[in-house]
């Protein structure tokens, strides 16, 4: 994921408005440049076919068996991960959102070393996701890992293992490193839109007297509004396929409780070798998604973000 | 009444204002401090653990008692039976990570210039295709796309890696193609169709030039996905020489006793490169792309 991300999603999913400016090859391609315009289209044509479409019709015949789903209904690991799921992509995704809704506030602050911290504050989202999932693993182990250890040596305080005693310090502890590992990624988003909010607007509210929150109320939310709704979603569904996060930290422990649908899905599917099984896991995700990427898709067509 | 009162606060205002200044400034101070430790907590324990001896890691310290390299010499010199093919996974991840980059322009430049540029009719279908891909989450469609990689023959073969992530990182080249394309004037292409030039000819002497930036860009996103992803890697590589370095990142875990010493000197020593590409290309990654005003 980059920066633009979402303004590309945007930019490609309205319909190209220059097309009535520009009539290039008037009256349409004509012979010879019809078959380059094909042939260019070819590979990525063959890539979306092999490599996307047939996965998903092959996925749908894998997961059809109603026989699955009434499997994964009887199944208490299965619901327990559906309720995880709903409380990490839920709590996750808006906390993370709001944190970066104000840190871009904090970030906009011109002091000088507002932007040397920026450098350091994108480090977890420039790191690659394995090694610091891997490193919170061990900092948040409850014998030798550095959490507790500072907690006893600064406050006297014997940590608990925030991993393996209970589900829900797991599970906050997967929340909580999701967190750190992208609210960076997002502040750096909506401080990209804070900035394009023109000074004039501000100065005019200052006219008229507005300080503090009411700037923020008044000015920056309502202009922000429609990119925060947009990025939450985008959130949303990439949070739902999140897997490195509690595999590498809880690994779906302690006993299969803090499995997300995700990883219960590459589990069934590769540990206990039940393919079809996984993929109806994966599928029952599809109820809640699909809704969320028709509002995307909506909210991206309809709206014209400035970015 | 109200003069004297606008009087005495245009007087009275100026130390206030900078007591509340100063106030703020060290409350801003104080937050940052909070923000460092949040941020630089996990990349501190990843070094700690590195540069601790065997016998350290399971202490008590929070810092190293006692600071050496060692580990990281053992990974460079495959010192552990788990690090015994390092450099060649590590060649591994740097051949997907280059192939996967050269076909996610390639592809990704030919299907925006046929769309945006040659206007191909229905070129829409295309672009849906490509947002579709981009909204599914890439582990939803991991096992059907594993279980067709073993059809294809493809298994524990490092292409069916690189079709994995350039399937992932076109449709975002795509996007980014088409939306940098808008700036770059049409009146070129048809300056050169009117001296004759075919659609190839303008795309490699017009197009692709012009569109450096952008490719600069996608270049860098389409090198740290392959880099960074582990899912796919993870499920289509099973034999340590066709592993990629994360994949033998994990295997460590589910090793009894691990090492953790040589893991995480094994981490930074994968985490390096997309961190000095990221941090040299940050500027680049978005500079071209600033079409509303994005900086990263």
């Amino acid at each position: 994921m980059s920066s633009t991300t979402f303004e590309a999603a945007r930019a490609l999913s309205a319909p190209s408005q220059s097309r009535r400016r520009w009539r290039v090859w008037p009256g349409g391609l004509k012979g010879s440049e019809f078959t380059w315009a094909i042939a260019f289209v070819v590979p990525y044509a063959a890539v979306f076919i092999a490599f996307v479409a047939y996965p998903i019709v092959y996925g749908l015949w894998m997961g059809h068996d109603p026989e699955l789903y009434s499997e994964l209904l009887s199944d208490p690991i299965y619901l327990g991960s559906v309720v995880n799921t709903v409380l990490f992509v839920g709590i996750g995704v808006n906390l993370k959102m709001f944190g970066a809704l104000l840190l871009s506030g904090f970030f906009m602050r011109r002091s000088w070393w507002t932007k040397g911290l920026l450098l350091i504050y994108v480090l977890p989202w420039a790191v690659p996701a394995l090694p610091t999932f891997i490193s919170i693993h061990w900092m948040l182990n409850g014998q030798w890992g550095l959490l507790n250890n500072v907690l006893w040596d600064l406050f006297g305080i014997d940590g608990p293992g925030w991993l393996d005693t209970s589900r829900w310090l797991a599970l906050g502890s997967v929340i909580v490193s999701h967190i750190w590992k992208w609210m960076p990624f997002w502040t750096v988003i909506l401080l990209a839109g804070r900035m394009a909010i023109p000074q004039e607007l501000y100065d005019a509210a200052d006219v008229d007297g507005a300080t503090g929150l009411n700037r923020f109320t008044y000015v920056t939310f309502p202009l922000l509004a429609n990119l925060y709704l947009i990025c939450t979603l985008l959130s949303t569904i990439f949070t739902l396929g999140e897997f490195n996060e509690v595999y590498f930290i809880t690994g779906g422990g302690p006993a299969l409780s803090t499995h997300v649908l995700a990883t219960l899905g590459i589990r069934d599917a590769f540990q206990v070798a039940r393919p079809d099984l996984g993929v109806a896991t994966v599928m029952s995700a599809l109820p809640l998604m699909i809704p969320l990427v028709i509002l995307l898709m909506r909210k991206l067509r309809t709206t014209d973000v400035q970015l | 009444m109200s003069t004297v009162l606008t009087h005495r606060q245009t007087v009275r205002r100026p130390p206030r204002y900078r007591l509340r200044r100063n106030l703020r400034e060290t409350a801003a101070l104080a937050f940052a401090v909070v923000l460092l430790i949040w941020t630089l907590a996990p990349i501190y324990n990843m070094v700690m653990v590195s540069l601790d001896s065997k016998g350290d890691v399971f202490s008590n310290d929070i810092w190293p008692a006692h600071p050496s390299l060692d580990s990281f010499w053992i990974v460079l010199s495959e010192g552990y039976w788990y690090l015994e093919y390092f450099w060649h996974q590590f060649g591994n991840s740097i051949y997907i990570g280059a192939v996967t980059t050269f076909l996610t322009l390639l592809i990704g430049s030919l299907a925006s210039f046929s769309i945006g540029r040659l206007r191909l009719k229905n070129g829409w279908i295309v672009s849906n295709a490509a947002l579709l891909t981009y909204v599914i989450p890439a582990s939803f469609l991991a096992i059907p796309f594993y279980s067709i990689m073993l059809k294809y023959g493809l298994a524990n073969n490092l292409w069916s890696v690189i079709f994995a992530e350039v399937t992932f990182a076109t449709p975002y080249a795509i996007f980014i193609f088409h939306q940098y394309a808008v700036s770059i004037p049409m009146e070129l292409d048809e300056a050169a169709r009117i001296d004759g030039a075919s659609p190839i000819q303008i795309y490699l002497r017009i197009y692709l030039p012009l569109m450096a930036p952008a490719l600069v860009a996608v270049g860098t996103y389409a090198l740290l996905l392959a880099w960074n992803e582990y899912l796919y890697q993870f499920m289509l590589l099973s034999s340590t020489r066709s592993m990629t370095v994360p994949v033998a990142l994990a295997q460590f875990l589910n090793s009894d006793e691990a090492p953790w010493n040589y893991m995480m000197a094994t981490a930074i020593i994968y985490a390096i490169p997309p961190v000095a590409v990221y941090y040299a290309f940050r500027r680049r990654m978005t500079a071209g792309l600033t079409m509303g005003g994005v900086k990263g």
